[in-house]
């Protein structure tokens, strides 16, 4: 099976702090990775890192065999890494179906070809589409810090779905979604990943982890613990110990 | 926040360009006897069009160009030196746009990819190289004394030597610029523009190059102020270098600022207001800049929309035609 | 000849980078970039020069105008103009200040003068000399005056706690929070002392310019040139920048061209962000 992402050694020091201390695991191709671990031991820094958002101190990142370190994040975006924030990131003044477009337009055509392109049409239907799938369609007109943080994570979710990333990394999706529509994220991406689409989640949720993830890579305090099929970690003494102080 | 991208109804932008070309077909109606007056509007007319180009570069990019006064100097030296040569205006104001915008880009490529006040020292010493050159080069500027004599264009064998003519060439390349804007800001660069304004972290997380669109907007900027100083040029048939020293800049963020930054509307508030105040008060010109500050300041901390936000909250008061929205 | 172009290269390189450090201490503490620096200068200059025409010992003169200008262009600064703004962008601090010397310049242009006044030479005229060189009283002076306090500057930051404070505010904000230090407090505290530093160097320039309204303007520039070349975010930047760009301009009109004497520090400048984007000392920023 090929990898999709790999990542060597990668650190990352804030001054004295080192957020992500030397890791090492790899996102094969097709497969659901769920990424957890204590508060603060450095799984946002670590996707951060990844897509460029943040540089990282020492290593290496390859994403299907291409070397993206220190690559900037948009050109990172348009090779096929989209993601979602911990704290969801909008365009909060313009509106949801703008927000939408906005996630595809740059990935097609060429710089000027924007400046003449003014029938989005194909790019609407698109995202109408999406946006009945999160049921938020109602919302389309709606400018996008006027509705509720939930509805957003939805947008942001959505966002990242309209331009066919092949890797998805997704912080805490579940957080503040209601349970049913939870579910039906849950479905939505195994669906997407059925199709072809790999994904990186990171999430507190251990049922939805332990449900959704084809493997699961552990950190605490910046460096990887333990990585292996969700059984063998349910079962691993030292995650334990990192969740509960033991 | 500005509304740019919202795609307005045809109704109210037809009124809009109503009340626009109206307002300009009036001014020589009233005003059309007096020459002052007419070299008024003309000027109002330029500073509008560079203050819509400093809003690309400040209000929709949130980039600081402190060499907008540059940038209109070398339109208008490239104006005067080819007129008076012998070259045709049509032949000179396109080239003189070009210089501008490559001069922008040339600017903006490197200071972009540092960081965002280096790009303030580099066009704060750009700005001063130019006006070193303009005072300092004799042979070719006259340095301080100037060039005099520029002609005023002629169109099609239609002569726009007068007054109201030529109040009437800039109010074309006036309406020709506000269309220009208003396609690239409804275009997907305006989108861009605005989703880099909101969160420029998230905007390179949807692949907008922040390189690509911030120079663009720097460099279009640049061209703006270029046809600004193309026009400002054949207007006094003079340029000297004491109408493009770098505190000018200075004045034209002020100007935007107070308008409205990253408003459409706000260049021509802002020009309009700065312009005509001064007509109706007395006072010295260092009084004016006392003032015009001070707004400045305040208007930064309590209402960084400028004139313009004011002005839409007194509408919407007071005709109550868009009550503030909640969920429908 | 050689000699008294180096001394005075100094001496107004001192100056330099006296008004740079200022600079770099508030970018430093608020990431704010003080286009308003020069024209402190020039308010202080003015005050100064007010009190000693009303017959105030030139001693007391300088101490209440350090009082008034820790007041004004410190505290009431931050609290009213730079406070407000500094949740927004950086262009938006940048274009606040801009406004705001406009403000000060042209305040003092319109309810002062706008004529350009002789400040007394405090120092005195005859020159010093050892041996065959002279070196005038106003050079030897402000290097010294401007030495010492570099010296009790880098002593305040080093050595005492909200000194301390202020480098740590400096490296990392957000680290600094976390161990309970009051940002804004020093950030207001940074503002004052800025305040200070450039009364000094107010006083140490006004007797070899004139006191202008506008007096200020070019210097602002060349400290805002100096801290970019030595390294926005050290000190030790700004003090080197100062001291170069003092020597380079001076050298370069004595030998080169006085027309074009600002553009030699320029195209250094521009040569020092190509090579090394931070500056020649400076660190790069997170
Ligand atoms: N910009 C920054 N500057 C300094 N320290 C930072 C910065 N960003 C993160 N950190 C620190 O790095 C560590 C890892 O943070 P990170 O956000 O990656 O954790 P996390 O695993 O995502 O936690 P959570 O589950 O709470 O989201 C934390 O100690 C945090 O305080
Ligand atoms: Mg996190």
């Amino acid at each position: 099976m090929n990898n999709i992402l790999e990542i060597a050694g990668l650190r990352k020091k804030f001054y004295q702090l080192e957020a992500v201390a030397g890791v090492d695991f790899e996102v094969r191709e097709g497969e659901i990775l769920g990424l957890i671990g204590p508060n603060g031991s450095g799984k946002t820094t670590l996707f951060d890192c990844i897509t460029g958002i943040q540089r990282p101190t020492a290593g290496e990142v390859r994403f299907m065999g291409k070397r993206i370190t220190r690559m900037k994040p948009h050109c990172i975006y348009q090779l096929g890494i989209g993601r979602t924030f911990q704290l969801v990131q909008l365009f909060p003044g313009m509106t949801v179906l703008d927000n939408m477009i906005m996630a595809i337009q740059e990935s097609e055509g060429t710089v000027l070809s924007r400046l003449f392109q003014m029938d989005e049409s194909k790019d609407e239907k698109k995202a109408i589409e999406l946006l009945e799938f999160l049921n938020i369609i109602h919302l389309k007109d709606q400018i996008a810090k006027n509705i509720s943080y939930g509805q957003q994570k939805l947008l942001d979710m959505g966002m990242v779905l309209m331009s066919k990333p092949k890797l998805i990394m997704l912080d805490e999706p579940m957080a503040g979604v209601n349970a049913t529509l939870g579910k039906e994220i849950a479905e939505r991406l195994i669906e997407l990943n059925r199709r072809g689409c790999s994904f990186l989640i990171i999430e507190h949720n251990m049922r939805v982890i332990m449900n959704l993830c084809h493997r699961i890579v552990v950190l605490d305090y910046g460096k990887k613990i333990a990585e292996g099929s969700p059984e063998e970690i349910q079962n691993n003494k030292q995650v334990l110990a990192a969740y509960f102080g033991g | 926040m500005a509304n740019l991208t919202r795609k307005k109804r045809p109704v109210t932008r037809i009124l809009h360009w109503t009340i626009f070309l109206g307002v300009i077909g009036c001014v020589p109606v009233i005003f059309g006897g007096n020459a002052y007056y007419m070299y008024v509007a003309t000027l109002i007319g330029i500073y509008i069009i560079t203050s819509m180009g400093l809003n690309f570069t400040l209000g929709y990019t949130g980039q600081i160009s402190l060499g907008h006064a540059a940038f209109m100097g070398l339109g208008a030296y490239t104006v005067a030196l080819m007129t008076l040569n012998g070259y045709s205006f049509w032949l000179a104001l396109p080239l003189g746009v070009l210089i501008t915008f490559v001069a922008g880009l040339a600017l903006g490529l490197p200071s972009l990819r540092v960081k965002h006040h280096y790009l303030a020292l580099v066009t704060l010493g750009f700005g001063t190289v130019i006006y070193l050159l303009f005072s300092n080069e004799y042979e070719i500027t006259g340095g301080f004394s100037g060039l005099p004599g520029i002609p005023r264009p002629s169109f099609f064998g239609l002569d726009l030597s007068s007054d109201i003519a030529f109040y009437f060439l800039v109010a074309a390349f006036l309406v020709l610029l506000t269309g220009i804007a208003l396609w690239i800001l409804n275009s997907r660069w305006g989108r861009a523009f605005k989703a880099i304004r909101e969160n420029d972290m998230r905007a390179e997380m949807v692949g907008v190059s922040l390189l690509t669109y911030k120079l663009l907007a720097f460099a279009i900027g640049a061209a703006y102020a270029g046809i600004a100083g193309g026009l400002l040029a054949p207007l006094m048939k003079f340029v000297d270098p004491t109408s493009f020293p770098v505190h000018e800049s200075f004045w034209f963020l002020i100007m935007l600022i107070i308008g409205g930054s990253g408003r459409f509307e706000g260049p021509f508030v802002g020009a309009i207001v700065v312009m005509l105040l001064p007509q109706f008060l007395r006072g010295t010109q260092q009084l004016y800049f006392v003032i015009f500050a001070a707004i400045t300041l305040i208007l930064l901390i309590f209402w960084p929309g400028g004139l313009t936000s004011l002005l839409d909250v007194f509408f919407r008061r007071v005709l109550r035609r868009n009550p503030p929205q909640f969920t429908k | 000849m050689f000699i008294q172009l180096v001394v005075s290269g100094i001496a107004i390189g001192a100056i330099y980078a006296l008004v740079a450090i200022g600079f770099t201490l508030l970018w430093q503490a608020s990431r704010t970039v003080n286009f308003a620096q020069g024209d402190f200068l020039t308010v202080s200059a003015v005050l100064m020069f007010i009190f000693v025409c009303l017959g105030v010992p030139f001693i007391w003169a300088l101490l209440i105008t350090v009082v008034i200008a820790a007041v004004l262009l410190g505290f009431v600064v931050k609290k009213a103009i730079i406070q407000p703004l500094i949740d927004r962008s950086h262009t938006t601090i940048i274009v606040a200040t801009i406004a705001l010397s406009f403000l000060a310049s042209n305040s003092v242009a319109t309810f002062w003068s706008a004529q350009c006044r002789a400040f007394p030479q405090i120092f005195g005229m005859t020159p010093y000399r050892f041996g065959s060189i002279a070196l005038s009283r106003q050079n030897v002076w402000t290097i010294i005056i401007a030495i010492s306090l570099i010296l009790a500057i880098n002593l305040f930051i080093q050595r005492t706690k909200p000194g301390k404070a202020m480098q740590a505010v400096a490296q990392n904000r957000e680290a600094a929070k976390v161990l309970g230090i009051n940002i804004s407090r020093v950030t207001t505290m940074v503002f004052v002392m800025n305040a200070v530093i450039v009364v000094f160097a107010a006083m140490l320039i006004a007797p070899v310019f004139m006191v202008r309204f506008d007096m200020g303007a070019q210097l602002g520039l060349k400290a805002f040139y100096s801290a970019a070349i030595g390294g926005f975010n050290q000190i030790r930047g700004a003090l080197l920048g100062g001291f170069l760009v003092g020597i380079i301009e001076t050298f370069s009109s004595a030998y080169l061209s006085t027309e074009y004497r600002e553009a030699f520090v320029l195209v250094v400048l521009i040569a020092v962000i190509l090579i090394r984007k931070e500056g020649l000392l400076g660190t790069e920023e997170q």
